[in-house]
């Protein structure tokens, strides 16, 4: 008897082992460790899932079609954090030390995470590249030596819709405008930089906070819709919230097209469950849509066509597996850059701060990679680690989104790098960091 | 056999009286207490110190806390969260208005300040009882994380609403909370409150209040015709649970992670404790260490432990697997032994007294 439920076990055991186990992990002992932290489960796993899957791509494709950088392979890893602070943390403490080098950089693509890492990764000298999110005045490269925000940051995200609305209604005088935000660090995060120009522009601000997960927005949008009828409604989601707020806002009639999403409100997946409810909605992006870029003929090519891509082919070029592709592509020259400094081997995060902070990404090197056109030009520095990136409007026409504005520079001299500063200073003094001197 | 107590005579009432009657106990806790205190700090690593040791730790004080008034007093509360919260903003307040103050003293201030609260929140369980207490207590979760979040000043308004800890030391130069502090100094810190906590718990409930506390959990009307008054002893446990949850929660945000917003204190945190204090045993301090280790150690060992089996898994399906095999074994388990692991222990002590002869 016994041995009869021993033998069956063994049999499903290595049922499951043969299932499951088709290759172990191929230790590479001289590449570029890359520790991916993603989210492919949890409450905002579907978007998670393409940035993940650009995220991918972008490196499979540099070890398929280069051999890596430079000859160094890269060697990525996963680890899930469910959009899940402590998760995060568990994740990067579990990566950071892997490969002859350590972790090249950490991008957690989620505030929450970023905010509890920030401590970290100036203790471990690891570069977190914090790609339109995270803290915005972590571009003051003096205090947070660490942090990247390129190419935008929130505070310039909000600076350029309300320019792009400007433009539209030619004066803001007397306008009201509503921020329906995502309550949490995330959604906070424009209020001081909307108030900022509400008070410059006299245009009117009201807050509507909306609790996680963002289901529930009925009275928040009769409230908008019934009684304080703005003349235009930002927004600031993620998630399920997204599209919750898009079907709410067409229910009280609220129009499309004076309805403006941070990038985290304007992917596929956020207006699809929206259905034709959708079109004419706005989002801000810092990258393009779509799938007819150089770089993706070659993923196509060099993945897709040999059955090693990380996504379904139809799905390579959304707006979110686009943004996961740009975060690995400033990782990658940040590492290229670093060699071009201290040799063709595995860098040090050390080395890759350098080489992040002497990234130039102009028109001929963006060609170079593929990116033409599908981001605007960088260019970091010790001091700026948002290196001047650029926001489009594109709108959701129903079946894609299309560009509706040219880029847009966010108004950073005298605006809002003197904001950075200010609120990096506080930070350095509660932290009681020295802040080091960029010359 | 190997846990038989013939031959320990106990000849004072202190003898009689301790926490530990037995022998192999009074052995077997100075060989963990010697293992945590000199040799794990030895030779654990960062990631062993940082996402597990550290984790549990503070979820053990949170848990006790929550031992305390569920447990031995009876009062089911679904505030922990909530209260955890009150912890870690009252020691970031406590901490940056006091730059000077030793963050021993933060600590139980913070504490105290959410004692404070918890009694506030714990009137309602002089009228209410059982399953309706745990609905009035949801106000508490719900109510103190929307304070934190709308009112700038708990966050020295900061613009996004999240704390960070600032750096402070102990005795003199050895950090223990920020950046720069080392985690076998910040696990150590933990540890010796932990243990201070642990034992302070123990003998709480060993006195006339805890004994006050079982008898209201067992029969409130039959304790009140005793002369126990419901009023003093509910609050108390009110008072002390929060105690211990606040600075569980200054902790957290301290010296665990470093820095937190207010989500990082949601309602999935209150159950996450209930659940330790179900699985560990209720009214048992040692059934809130073993349920914080089940919590924290499982998932990770978990998510782990494909890559050691050297299975190559995709990451999302680890994750799912993790919460069906976790899930699993608490159904399990509480099936096994519904009242707990500290009831397995026990139970397990018992067939060692008797080995190898049971009768």
């Amino acid at each position: 008897m016994i041995f009869k439920k021993l033998a069956l076990a063994a049999v499903g055991a290595t049922l499951a082992a043969s299932a499951l186990s088709v290759a172990p992990a191929q230790a590479q002992e001289n590449g570029q460790f890359v520790p991916g932290l993603v989210y492919r489960t949890g409450p905002y796993a579907p978007g998670g899932i393409p940035w993940a899957d650009g995220f991918a791509d972008y490196v499979s494709l540099l070890n398929a079609r280069d051999g890596g950088i430079n000859g160094v392979p890269l060697v990525y890893e996963e680890c899930d954090t469910a959009y899940n602070n402590d998760k995060g943390v568990e994740c990067y403490e579990k990566l950071k030390g892997k490969g002859p080098t350590g972790g090249a950089s950490v991008q957690p693509l989620s505030t929450g995470i970023t905010y509890a890492l920030m401590d970290r990764v100036r203790a471990d000298k690891i570069p977190m590249i914090t790609s339109g999110y995270g803290r915005a005045d972590a571009s003051d490269g003096a205090v947070f030596e660490w942090i990247f925000t390129a190419p935008v940051t929130y505070w310039a995200g909000a600076d350029a819709i309300v320019q792009h609305i400007e433009a539209q209604e030619k004066s803001l005088k007397g306008k009201k405008i509503a921020l329906v935000y995502h309550d949490s660090a995330f959604g906070k995060e424009p209020i001081k930089t909307l108030q900022a120009l509400a008070e410059k522009d006299g245009f009117k601000l009201d807050l509507f906070p909306v609790p996680h997960p963002g289901l529930e927005q009925k009275a928040t949008w009769l409230k908008i819709g019934r009684q304080l009828k703005p003349d235009w409604v930002i927004m600031w989601g993620w998630g399920v919230m997204n599209s919750t707020a898009i079907k709410e806002a067409a229910a009280v009639g609220f129009p499309m097209n004076k309805f403006v999403g941070v990038w985290w409100s304007g992917s596929e997946v956020d207006v699809r469950p929206a259905g034709m409810d959708a079109k004419g909605y706005l989002a801000a992006q810092f990258h393009g849509a779509g799938a007819n870029y150089k770089v993706h003929e070659d993923i196509l090519k060099n993945l897709y066509e040999k059955g090693k891509g990380a996504s379904d082919r139809d799905k390579v070029g959304d707006i979110l597996y686009n943004r996961g592709l740009i975060s690995a592509v400033l990782m990658a020259e940040g590492i290229r850059t670093a060699m071009t400094k201290y040799g063709n081997k595995p860098m040090t995060g050390e080395q890759i701060r350098w080489g992040l902070e002497n990234l130039k990404l102009d028109d001929a090197a963006l060609d170079k990679l593929g990116l033409k056109g599908l981001m605007a030009p960088l260019q970091l520095s010790c001091k700026d680690h948002e290196g001047g990136g650029k926001v489009m409007i594109q709108q959701w026409s129903g079946a894609a989104w299309t560009p509706v504005s040219d880029w847009i520079t966010p108004r950073r001299d005298g605006f809002l790098t003197e904001m950075y500063k200010e609120s990096a200073a506080q930070y350095a003094k509660e932290k009681n960091i020295t802040p080091r001197t960029c010359n | 056999m190997l846990y038989r107590e013939a031959g320990q005579f106990k000849t004072s009432y202190a003898a009689d009286q301790q926490i530990f009657p037995i022998l192999q106990d009074r052995v077997g806790i100075a060989v963990i207490a010697a293992i945590a205190l000199g040799v794990l700090p030895l030779v654990a690593t960062e990631y062993l110190t940082t996402t597990i040791l550290i984790p549990f730790l503070v979820m053990s004080i949170a848990a006790i806390g929550l031992n305390i008034l569920t447990g031995y007093a009876g009062q089911l509360s679904l505030g922990t969260g909530g209260f955890m919260a009150t912890g870690a903003f009252a020691a970031y307040k406590l901490s940056t208005a006091f730059p000077d103050l030793n963050i021993v003293f933060v600590f139980l201030g913070s504490g105290v300040i959410t004692a404070f609260v918890g009694v506030l929140f714990g009137i309602p369980s002089l009228r209410i009882k059982g399953f309706y207490l745990a609905v009035a207590t949801l106000a508490a979760q719900f109510f103190l994380l929307w304070l934190f979040n709308k009112v700038p000043w708990f966050t020295n308004y900061s613009s996004s609403g999240v704390i960070s800890a600032p750096p402070r030391a102990i005795f003199g130069d050895i950090m223990v909370t920020g950046s720069s502090a080392h985690y076998t100094a910040k696990y150590l810190f933990l540890l010796v409150f932990v243990g201070f906590l642990a034992l302070a718990a123990k003998n709480l409930t060993r006195c006339h209040l805890g004994r006050a506390w079982m008898a209201i959990r067992d029969m409130d009307i039959a304790a009140e015709i005793i002369g126990i008054k419901p009023l003093q002893t509910k609050l108390s446990a009110f008072a002390i649970s929060s105690f211990y949850c606040g600075i569980a929660g200054a902790a957290w945000a301290f010296i665990y992670t470093g820095s937190v917003e207010p989500l990082a204190f949601s309602i999935e945190i209150s159950f996450k404790v209930l659940f330790m204090v179900i699985i560990g045993g209720l009214g048992s301090i040692l059934g809130s260490f073993l349920g914080a280790g089940f919590m924290v150690l499982l998932p990770v060992i978990l998510t782990n432990a494909p890559h050691i089996l050297g299975l190559n898994i995709p990451v999302d399906m680890i994750s799912h697997l993790e919460y069906m095999i976790f899930g699993a074994l608490i159904i399990f388990f509480l099936i096994v032994e519904p009242h707990g692991l500290a009831r397995l222990w026990q139970i397990g002590k018992e067939k060692l007294r008797l080995w190898p002869f049971p009768y």
